[in-house]
């Protein structure tokens, strides 16, 4: 038996809304199978159960807001099951209130307590979990409460949290210590019903303004820019578009995408978040790529491992990405934890430069302004070239305006050297 | 045999070694200490070398640890290069005022201006029914000590390699020698390794539990190891080698591969270089913890005389191996 959980799909989400349940009572399930619509402050998401099973309870009503961990169903085993014990104390609250504390505030044992098959906790009623178990949990969205320990005087361990885990393994693959703040359970979910659009976008809204005040509170940024020739680099654009078929031509924008992601190998400390007064340093480089919504705002969708893949993969991932964001109907995956974000605003408004606030917890924002034709000196000739001003905002808890610049330099290289990327 | 091969060497002769080879590199080195001419060392270790090089380079002092501590700071303030033996850590501490007062802190007084390029060896530790005023582990005391260089070479080829840099450093090192390490022999590289004197090592790799140890505790936490694999357990074994500065990055590293740590340190464990190792994981790794750390320490009571006692107060390999596994099998550590 298995508690279905408000997932965390994105580092800053506290809390989710139940839109859909497209499950009740007595369903059988599958591992994989879309069973609910959670609206976060950013979009409505399909999620998948990790499970296979019976659905016995649902415990969160329809349009309930919930924190992330809040049990919202109990799968069953699908054996024969006896009367199901009443649900719990409802944990909602309306969805005006300000979020909850993040549980992690609260001791497990201090929350309602659910009907459960594991034993009761060390007579000392106050859990026992190690630092590591404690992270670990917190990655996987494993209700501690619900684990049984077995290490040191009765401590969950990392492995207590991995077994309980382990019938939703939604972990990448085994041998690597895993990258500490993506993992995060990768529903794939088709097209949903958004919510109603106009509440969306005044929720979006919100959380824009959140991130950005406690961005421009917290992190001291700090500010370069770059004029970058990309003459050569266009004419290679169009010179390899000859040769794709139309729906795999390539944009400008796919090339910053792969030129920022391999920058990051070189400056790493570009790439990765900071939380708790440390910066974490991503082992990837899922570059969030900015697009504009209809009805307003802004939404940074991550282009997942852009350092690994093709530029011709790159391509078509911000293809179907933007017209997702656009359509609402991101998958939960791209919508948590980009480790860098690439704001263009080049084809748009046609600016000359972007100096952009960094979306917390990541560290540096990477601006591209529009492609112009401007007089450009070079050898002692002046001529008109094709050119970008390329920006970077830092976050200078973590780098500094030398690394900036070797990061700058390092993608100004590789968007001159295309066929490097 | 060509270079390139191995041989037998013991620790003592391998500090013997090493010393010989200063004294005939540079004329500024000298040894000096009690006993360690004519009769040779009290633990042997400078035999012969009094025959070789005289009464002028190996020089016998009068029993006043802070007299000849003393000379041997002037003497390096002079441009001397001096190797001063001191017989046990206990006896130290009558030098302990040159050693800090003087020793550790002239270069910071003087701006920089005055370098001491003083090596003091102490042996340390117990083990060999020496009693309670010739068997303790001082050591951890001179870790606290900014200023100083503290290195506890556990191999043979450590004790061969580590005085050359230890000399070359314009600071005073102290060299701690455990007693029970004397006797031990290794299979070392013909041509002597060069060593460094900043790093802690990995003796052996494993991801199941850090044993984080130095000096005289090695062997038994090899020997450890070793049982513990017959058990499934892989444990890492991690041998400080430099006292201070300490090579925090190496343990919490390692801790931060296995979750798990057990410290073993023959000191007494209150205020001890045990406590300090265990801190620092605390502070530095909390997160990556599985497992409260824990200390392998010598009992807290003078060392006995009286052997069943002796080697009831200091750490055991079997209790490295019960505590290790635990740790990692999630059982009581007490009892």
């Amino acid at each position: 038996m298995a508690d279905f959980l408000m997932p965390s799909l994105g580092a800053d989400m506290e809390a989710g809304r139940l839109v859909e349940w497209r499950v009740k009572p007595g369903d059988r399930v599958e591992r994989g199978d879309i069973i609910a619509v959670i609206e976060t402050d950013k979009a409505a998401i399909d999620v998948e159960v990790w499970e296979t099973g019976t659905v016995e309870a649902l415990l969160v009503e329809e349009g309930t807001r919930v924190p992330v961990g809040t049990p919202l169903a109990r799968i069953g085993s699908g054996a024969a099951t006896g009367p199901v014990a009443a649900p719990p104390e409802p944990q909602a609250e309306t969805p005006s209130a300000p979020g909850p504390p993040p549980l992690e505030a609260v001791p497990a044992s201090e929350r309602p307590s659910l009907p459960t098959s594991a034993p009761a906790p060390p007579p000392t009623g106050r859990l026992r979990v190690t630092p590591l178990a404690r992270v670990r949990a917190e990655e996987l969205g494993i209700d501690l409460a619900r684990v049984r320990g077995t290490g040191v005087e009765g401590a969950i361990t990392q492995a207590d949290v991995e077994r309980a885990a382990s019938s939703a393994p939604a972990e990448p693959p085994v041998g690597e210590e895993p990258a500490r703040t993506l993992t995060r359970p990768e529903p794939a979910a088709p097209p949903s019903p958004a919510g109603a659009p106009e509440a969306r976008s005044t929720a979006l809204r919100r959380a824009i303004a959140a991130a950005m005040s406690r961005s421009n509170r917290d992190i001291p940024h700090y500010y370069l820019s770059m004029a970058v020739d990309l003459s050569s680099t266009l004419s290679w654009i169009e010179r390899t578009n000859q040769q794709r078929p139309v729906a795999e031509r390539l944009l400008p924008a796919a090339l910053f995408v792969r030129a920022v992601a391999l920058a990051t190998r070189e400056v790493p400390e570009m790439n990765g978040h900071y939380l708790d007064g440390e910066f974490r340093q991503a082992e990837a480089a899922h570059v969030g790529f900015a697009v504009a919504v209809p009805g307003g705002g802004l939404i940074a969708p991550a282009i997942l491992e852009a350092d690994r893949k093709s530029l011709g993969d790159v391509m078509a991932d911000l293809r179907g990405l933007v017209s997702r964001a656009r359509a609402g109907t991101l998958r939960s995956s791209e919508l948590s934890d980009p480790t860098i974000t690439i704001s263009s605003l080049g084809e748009r408004g046609g600016v000359d430069a972007v100096f952009g606030i960094i979306n917390p917890p990541q560290v540096a924002l990477v601006g591209f302004g529009n492609i112009v034709d401007r007089p450009w000196a070079e050898g002692g000739l002046v001529g008109a070239r094709r050119q970008v001003t390329l920006s970077l905002s830092g976050d200078h808890r973590v780098s500094d305006g030398h690394r900036g610049s070797l990061f700058l330099a390092a993608i100004d290289r590789l968007l001159r050297n295309p066929e490097q990327l | 045999m060509t270079a390139g091969g191995t041989r037998q060497l013991q620790y003592r002769v391998a500090m013997r070694e090493a010393m010989r080879e200063a004294l005939l590199a540079d004329e500024r080195v000298f040894l000096m200490g009690e006993d360690v001419g004519a009769y040779g060392g009290c633990f042997a270790v400078s035999l012969g070398l009094f025959e070789e090089f005289g009464p002028e380079r190996i020089r016998d002092t009068p029993l006043s640890e802070l007299a000849f501590v003393g000379a041997g700071i002037g003497a390096a303030l002079g441009g001397m290069r001096p190797i001063v033996e001191i017989m046990t850590v206990n006896f130290s501490l009558l030098a302990l005022d040159q050693i800090l007062n003087n020793a550790a802190t002239l270069s910071h007084m003087s701006g920089g201006q005055f370098a001491i390029p003083l090596v003091i060896r102490i042996p340390t530790g117990g083990g060999r029914q020496l009693a309670a005023q010739h068997s303790h582990s001082l050591e951890g005391w001179y870790a606290h000590i900014p200023g100083l260089r503290v290195l506890a070479p556990a191999t043979v080829e450590d004790a061969r390699g580590m005085l050359a840099p230890a000399l070359a450093d314009p600071n005073p090192v102290l060299i701690f020698e455990h007693v029970l390490l004397y006797n031990v022999e290794e299979e070392v590289p013909l041509e002597p390794a060069t060593v460094d004197i900043a790093s802690a090592a990995i003796r052996r790799g494993g991801r199941d539990v850090s044993l984080i140890t130095y000096g005289g505790s090695l062997p038994l936490v090899l020997e450890a190891a070793a049982e513990l694999a017959t058990a499934g357990i892989d444990a890492e074994v991690i041998d400080l080698r430099v006292l201070r500065p300490l090579d925090e990055r190496t343990v919490l590293e390692s801790v931060t591969r296995t979750h798990r740590a057990v410290v073993v340190d023959e000191g007494w464990r209150s205020g001890s270089l045990s406590a300090e190792i265990s801190a620092r994981i605390m502070e530095r790794a909390f997160f990556d913890l599985d497992a409260p750390v824990q200390r392998i320490c010598s009992v807290e009571v003078p060392v006995p005389y009286a052997q069943q006692l002796e080697e009831a107060a200091r750490p055991r390999a079997s209790e490295v191996v019960r505590v290790a596994r635990a740790l990692v099998e999630g059982r009581p550590v007490d009892g």
